[in-house]
């Protein structure tokens, strides 16, 4: 959907079709007023409805032995044994954030937060993945500064840690960044609050608790989440919503709370399209109609009109079912944080939504009608013409560079160079449970009380997705299932954000579907069912989308924290071994990037089987305590993992990396299915073993120790100067002038 | 045997590391007693904390608001009948603001917020944390706020410094007090300071999370210990 001119009719401008249109009026029978027409706008739109992805995402697994509850509810949920649950889930308010970045990171994050709570689970982490154009640019630095500021801003005032997400940068992000935002929560699985677990009953009410209602956000769903970032888009500045942090902790308090007590027949949160969507799906879910009065809801400005108050966008709200028997009890625990509560409705026979507002019907429509029998398209798919012309492959370009300054400009690019700016700006600690957090590739959060832990970990490979979409979903899975590996924690479930253009063109449905097919194949290999996600379409500018990013949230669990395994050197005098094949694989490299200058060639290949052997023997080492660090072989190849090892743990190492390839090629190749991996010498043998008994190959590459990274023949630094580099980089490319 | 001390921690509509106080106290061998904003009742406890978070939202000035809560009077009578209290981070914003502690505390110089793991350097043994602790001594804190540079009139911080009334200054792992191991600008280096009394303290940084070595450093132990034995001392 591009934006309409002001003289369209209604429905266009509100982002609706025109076949769209007719079907409204097929199922009312009449015309809609203005009111339904707004709600069936948000209702339909492709953030809500998810029309031109649901035949897609039906064909990914979403089943197994850990999985409690999978897609189509607010989160997924994972069995993580002893009657525990972990919930997770990933979202997108990229849109928001391209317009007003500090307060669209912030509602993100608040309504993230809210899912998770809405399963009656309790939030323990927050995970921010992000993408945004090069920071040589002012505007991406405002975008970067903004939206960093605002994740801090939101989940440092309501007591949830933040415990890492990648950040990256690509010139295609720089009109529109990626924000994405997961959530991850404990619950018991008993007390899980699913569609099923509870029932309403006919008369029960809809109460609506929290913050009041007002004009901001107004259409955020249709106007900006489904639409492409055209010129003066500040104009929608409007369909922005507002944060209030300090609401949404008491909101998480009362609501737990009222889970707790038992006082709900359920409960949702309200986020895009607001009260229509709340009441619609709930309604729909219990089988029910509704009347609803909107005199009841509390309202920030007077005389709004139904549709603003049906649409609106306000955060930090919540609506419960409960049974008139609970009422005052419901209102005395809100009233204890401090949060109006209103009886915004009551369910009824039948199912029809029966609104009310000003002392007549402004609305009446059948609530599934907008929940459940929204449009579901089929779109057009078509890969990119070739144009003929073979581009080079940057594995076979000639480099006679020098090597010492290449590891140097790959370690301080941005996507390799340390986030810590970034990441300082988060409370990491709160709750204290957080084993590893953002130096760490995989975050581990203890569960209170116990030994065990969860391991996360968010990845996206935007260039390797631009180069081959297939593959950048199979190397996306890959690489969050590695890095939860090489923790120690065995790979459970993931959740999942894909990251798009415009769907209506049919390169970028092509791109979509390539994306769907590289994760079901890699989720299938590893046995990881995806339990649910989100998908965030019209990632445009003009005539360019950004690169086709599917962010994967992996889930992993560790039986006892106590194993879990650092990823940098903890000491000298350790054995050093790289754990897989390393081939001549440098198309979308960092190196190709960085040093060559040029995004082309085709990613490293994955053989999911190997990949997966490599998956289970770190975490069997790691289970018999036989590893003293791993770390992800991957972004900037072997030489930055080894380098970044060295920072991690401060301990320098002298390894020779063999002359099967050319030096550079071996430094720098990205092939998937490595990690770097360190071990006490008197274990070494039995690590040898593990890792021939799992068919992996394993390479003794030299020694941990000293002040010094050396690579026979090829680099020879101080620890001390690849840590000023790797940790400098940011901060010098915020700190340059502005560059226009 | 003696039984464990019994240490209250007040929650504020907004508090964030009320549950993780609770959990240090135990982990250290006291009994943690929640304490409600609302209620004028501080349970008989023998020492009281006030946890960081973001009290009533801080959205006018970090603990303004705070001072006013009901439980408020009976911690300011217990305070000045000598009893002691802890304030870290938005507790310590809350005891400036109540005039319980000289100074207050304005956006770091950074103007971001800042979750690091910092070092401290023990200035006095007169405070309710640090009685067990030699002056000059380091420890190991994470700090985690966006206005914690403390600052203070230069009549007060003249009376703080010729009084002996701070507590922790931010200094390198070696106790070298300067510029750059200054992570907020705080005026002198200043983390932490106590009242005339020596029954009041304050800190920014977060000893609560620096008592459990799986997930966080260890130099809230020694503060800790020392909490709950002035809270026994306080109780005989």
């Amino acid at each position: 959907m591009t934006a309409e001119a002001t003289d369209a009719p209604l429905h266009r401008r509100l982002g609706l079709a025109d076949d769209e249109y007719e079907r409204i009026v097929d199922t009312l029978g009449r015309e809609p007023n203005r009111a339904e027409l707004a709600m069936y706008s948000v209702m339909w739109s492709e953030h809500c409805s998810y029309k031109s992805s649901k035949v897609h995402l039906r064909t990914l697994p979403s089943e197994g032995p850990a999985v409690l509850v999978g897609p189509g509810q607010d989160a997924g949920a994972v069995d993580i044994g002893d009657g525990d649950a972990a919930v997770f889930k990933l979202e997108s308010h990229s849109h928001p954030s391209a317009i007003e970045p500090y307060q669209g990171a912030a509602t993100g994050v608040g309504g993230i937060v809210r899912d998770i709570v809405s399963m009656g689970a309790r939030p323990v982490a927050l995970m921010d993945p992000l993408m945004f154009g090069p920071l040589t640019d002012e505007r991406n630095r405002w975008l970067f500064e903004g939206v960093i500021a605002g994740v801090g801003g939101y989940g440092n005032c309501i007591g949830v840690p933040n415990v890492g997400g990648e950040i990256r940068f690509g010139e295609p992000h720089s009109a529109n960044p990626t924000v994405n935002v997961l959530c991850l929560g404990f619950a018991k699985a008993d007390e899980l609050v699913t569609a099923t677990s509870l029932t309403p009953h006919v008369g029960s009410f809809m109460v609506l608790y929290g913050a009041a209602t007002g004009r901001d956000g107004i259409g955020g769903v249709s106007v900006l989440a489904s639409a492409t970032i055209e010129e003066g888009a500040e104009q929608s500045r409007p369909s922005v919503q507002i944060g209030d942090p300090f609401a949404e902790k008491l909101l998480i308090e009362a609501s737990l709370e009222l889970i707790r007590e038992g006082l709900l027949e359920g409960l949702q949160d309200l986020g895009g399209a607001g009260i229509t969507c709340a009441v619609s799906e709930s309604a729909s879910r219990a089988g029910m109609g509704a009347k609803v009065d909107l005199d009841a809801v509390p309202l920030r400005e007077q005389d709004m009109e139904a549709f603003e108050v049906l649409t609106s966008e306000s955060q930090e709200r919540m609506l419960a079912i409960v049974h008139p028997s609970k009422l005052e009890d419901v209102r005395s625990v809100c009233e204890k944080w401090g949060l109006r509560i209103a009886v915004l409705a009551e369910l009824v026979e039948g199912g029809g939504l029966e609104i009310h507002m000003g002392g007549r019907i402004v609305a009446d429509v059948p609530a599934r009608s907008l929940a459940d029998e929204g449009p579901e398209y089929e779109r057009p798919i078509a890969a990119p013409p070739s144009d003929g012309v073979a581009v080079e492959d940057p594995t076979f370009m000639p480099f006679d560079g020098d090597l010492r300054e290449a590891v140097f400009a790959v370690l301080t690019a941005p996507n390799v160079a340390s986030k810590r700016w970034a990441f300082e700006q988060y409370d990491r600690y709160v709750q204290g449970q957080t084993i590893a957090g953002p130096d760490s590739d995989a975050a581990i959060v203890r569960v209170p009380g116990t030994m065990k832990a969860v391991a996360m970990s968010t990845d996206g490979k935007g260039r390797y997705g631009a180069l081959d979409p297939y593959l950048g979903a199979v190397h996306a899975v890959a690489e969050a299932a590695r890095n939860v590996a090489v923790s120690g924690a065995q790979p459970l479930a993931i959740t999942n954000c894909l990251n798009v253009g415009n769907p209506e063109r049919p390169e970028v449905m092509w791109q979509f579907t390539e994306t769907i097919r590289g994760m079901r194949d890699a989720c299938e290999a590893f046995a990881t069912p995806v339990t649910g996600g989100n998908v965030s379409f019209y990632n445009e500018a003009g005539d360019s989308a950004i690169w086709p990013t599917p962010v994967i949230g992996m889930l992993g669990l560790l039986r006892d924290h106590r194993l879990r395994v650092p990823t940098g050197f903890p000491r000298g005098g350790l054995a050093v071994y790289l754990a897989g094949d390393t081939f001549a694989e440098l198309g979308g490299s960092e190196f190709a990037e960085v040093v060559l200058g040029v995004i082309a060639g085709k990613p490293p290949a994955v053989d999911l089987e190997r990949e997966h052997r490599l998956h289970r023997f770190l975490v069997d080492a790691a289970g018999g305590a036989l590893l003293a660090s791993a770390h992800d072989c991957g972004d900037g190849g072997l030489a930055i993992a080894l380098a970044e090892s060295a920072i991690g743990g401060g301990h320098g190492f002298a390894v020779t990396v063999g002359d099967e390839l050319p030096a550079h090629v071996c430094l720098f190749s990205e092939s998937a299915s490595r990690a770097v991996v360190s071990v006490e010498r008197a274990d070494a043998d039995r690590l040898v073993d593990l890792a021939s008994e799992h068919a992996v190959p394993l390479v003794r590459l030299g020694e941990t120790g000293g002040p010094r990274a050396v690579i026979d023949g090829l680099l020879e630094a101080t620890v001390e100067e690849l840590r000023d580099a790797w940790e400098g980089a940011i901060p010098r490319l915020l700190g340059e002038p502005a560059a226009r | 045997m003696t039984q464990a001390p019994r240490i209250g921690v007040v929650t504020f509509p907004g508090s964030l590391d009320d549950g993780d106080a609770l959990r240090a106290v135990n982990v250290m061998g006291g009994a943690g007693v929640a304490l409600w904003h609302a209620d004028r009742d501080l349970q008989g406890v023998e020492a009281v904390i006030l946890p960081g978070g973001f009290s009533y939202g801080d959205y006018l000035r970090c603990g303004a608001i705070a001072r006013f809560a009901p439980i408020m009077e009976q911690v300011t009578s217990f305070a000045e009948a000598g009893g002691p209290v802890l304030g870290i981070c938005n507790g310590f914003q809350i005891l400036c603001e109540s005039g319980l502690l000289p100074g207050a505390m304005i956006r770091n110089r950074s103007l971001k917020f800042v979750c690091r793991d910092v070092w401290l350097r023990v200035e006095t043994s007169r405070s309710p944390v640090t009685a067990d602790l030699t002056p000059g001594e380091t420890l190991e804190v994470p700090i985690k706020h966006g206005e914690g540079q403390w600052v203070a009139t230069p009549e007060q911080l003249a009376r703080v410094e010729r009084e002996g009334l701070v507590v922790f200054r931010y200094s390198s792992r070696e106790g070298v007090v300067d510029d750059a191991h200054n992570p907020n600008g705080a005026t002198n280096n200043i983390a932490g300071v106590r009242n005339e009394r020596g029954n009041v303290v304050g800190l920014m940084p977060h000893p609560e999370h620096a008592v459990d070595p799986d997930v966080g450093p260890t130099g809230g132990q020694a503060m800790f210990a020392s909490l709950l034995a002035a809270a026994m001392a306080g109780s005989r």
